[in-house]
């Protein structure tokens, strides 16, 4: 059992750190499929890796219902380091969380247990913030949308293979939907609900 | 140094996740109104608090600040504003509009292309475009759900019938990304191509009606028209009385009492540019020199 002192940190600079993250989310929500990176130094639970430790501490506060999958709850750290740090509350209904945090995306539930918000409030969704294996290796993927220039490469490994097959009720539901940020170690891509696979190779 | 300071950029840090939490919102929904809980800034309503808190809630301590109303950098209120992130959260300021990484703005767009990276804040009094052709907050959120935008076209409808053309010359009704109509903002609608494939990203804040909306990077910005009443920009026929641009939007400036006039660039900085650059136009910007009395 961890006690507040053997606590990972949070950030060295709250409000500084908070800042350049919050841009590194901002610039890749309006630039789907673009890589950006986290500088800031954060402490990390086990479990969770710095890019979405970062996000938790940028984003998340009392305002903010958290979920978190089976794996980011495997110990009670996570939820012990958020409650810490952002006095987030960890909830365990998905239908109604601001923010999921996904551990291990091969498990990611069906889209369909986290909030599309409504068709009169539309930002009333779940963000997804999910833990992949690499946003620089493995299968590309071509997508286009708002915030892209003709089209971007995306090259990821993600586990559930057919996250994006997943997502493309984003298309059916506008403006309801999901939006999603893939984390890996320190950088991150957004996948906002506007964003279409155009070609996905291997 | 033992002064009382101000949280880096004025607002608390929790005020600033609200408004970041719906600026991605309103990203990821492009056109779309997040509502934000909207805080008392040290300045009135109408003085673009919506801004302000939307470029406090943005403003790291590596950006140039540019702040314009009306085109212009060296009015009251784009001074005062300007003045205001300098002392919160001592960020470099600039005129130039190429230099700047957040550009905040009151009803213009620059007249020099924006590039990737850069910011632009909008001002925003009366975010939703429906409202005067619908008073019920509760019937316009309807309407934006159900895509039902009769009414607008209805209303430039009207203009035609009644002037003989689309007489709507600010806050022209767009629609973004082939869903939401959108208010750009009184910008004049000179402006409104610029607003579509755009490189920057724009955000809009409304302080007072507690409303955030956004266009990513290279969205589609469409101004509403008809076939046969195609959407057309609007400039004074003159080239400026400084640097004699004949593209740019104009302000009329009223030059005595018996009917004197001349045109100038609203944009300051891009007159500048120009003058500097050895554009001349009919007028000087040079000190005014009394003349003898004849």
């Amino acid at each position: 059992m961890t006690t507040i002192a053997e606590m990972p940190a949070g950030f060295a600079d709250k409000v500084l750190s908070a800042q350049s993250t919050f841009r590194s989310v901002m610039d890749a929500m309006a630039r789907p499929g673009s890589v950006q990176r986290v500088a800031a130094s954060v402490g990390t639970p086990a479990g969770m890796m710095r890019g979405a430790a970062a996000i938790a501490l940028t984003l998340f506060d009392h305002d903010t219902p958290i979920w978190l999958d089976a794996a980011m709850s495997a110990t009670p750290d996570v939820a012990r380091w958020l409650k810490f740090h952002a006095s987030a509350p960890v909830i365990s209904d998905s239908s109604i969380a601001s923010f999921a945090l996904i551990g291990d995306a091969a498990n990611l539930p069906a889209l369909e247990r986290f909030a599309f918000g409504s068709s009169e409030y539309p930002d009333r969704s779940t963000t997804l913030i999910l833990q992949v294996d690499s946003l620089t290796q493995g299968p590309a993927f071509e997508l286009k949308g708002p915030g892209i220039d003709g089209s971007a490469l995306l090259q990821a490994m993600i586990k559930p293979r057919d996250l994006f097959q997943r997502l493309s009720i984003n298309e059916a539901l506008f403006p309801r939907g999901i939006d999603v940020v893939l984390v890996h170690d320190d950088s991150i891509v957004a996948i906002p609900r506007t964003t279409r696979l155009i070609a996905s190779g291997v | 140094m033992n002064a009382p300071t101000y949280n880096f950029a004025y607002l608390d840090e929790q005020t600033k996740r609200m408004i970041r939490r719906a600026i991605l919102k309103a990203i990821a929904i492009p056109g779309y109104q997040v509502p934000f809980a909207s805080r008392e800034m040290p300045m009135p309503y109408g003085w673009g608090t919506g801004g302000v808190q939307v470029t406090a809630a943005i403003l790291g301590p590596e950006d140039v600040l540019k702040v314009i109303d009306q085109g212009s950098d060296d009015t009251t209120n784009a001074i005062s504003i300007r003045k205001f992130f300098g002392k919160t959260a001592g960020v470099a300021t600039t005129t130039s509009t190429t230099d700047a990484t957040v550009i905040q703005t009151r009803h213009r767009i620059p007249e020099a292309s924006l590039h990737a990276g850069q910011v632009l804040v909008y001002q925003v009094p009366i975010p939703e475009p429906l409202r005067f052709l619908e008073p019920r907050e509760t019937e316009t959120r309807r309407m934006h759900a159900l895509a039902e935008y009769g009414l607008m076209h209805v209303k430039l409808y009207e203009d035609i019938a009644r002037f003989g053309h689309i007489a709507t010359a600010y806050a022209y009704p767009v629609k973004v990304n082939a869903r939401y109509v959108m208010d750009p903002s009184p910008t004049p609608k000179f402006d409104n191509p610029k607003m579509d494939n755009c490189a920057a990203l724009q955000l809009f804040g409304a302080g007072r009606e507690k409303r955030i909306y956004a266009i990513p990077p290279y969205t589609t910005v469409v101004s509403l028209d008809f076939e046969d009443h195609p959407f057309t920009r609007y400039r004074f026929n003159a080239p400026c009385a400084l640097c004699g641009a004949d593209n740019s939007y104009l302000d009329e400036i009223v030059t005595d009492d018996k009917g004197g006039r001349m045109f100038v660039c609203s944009d300051t900085d891009f007159c500048e540019q120009r003058q500097a650059a050895g554009h001349h136009g009919t007028e000087s910007a040079a000190p005014h020199k009394e003349k003898a009395h004849v």
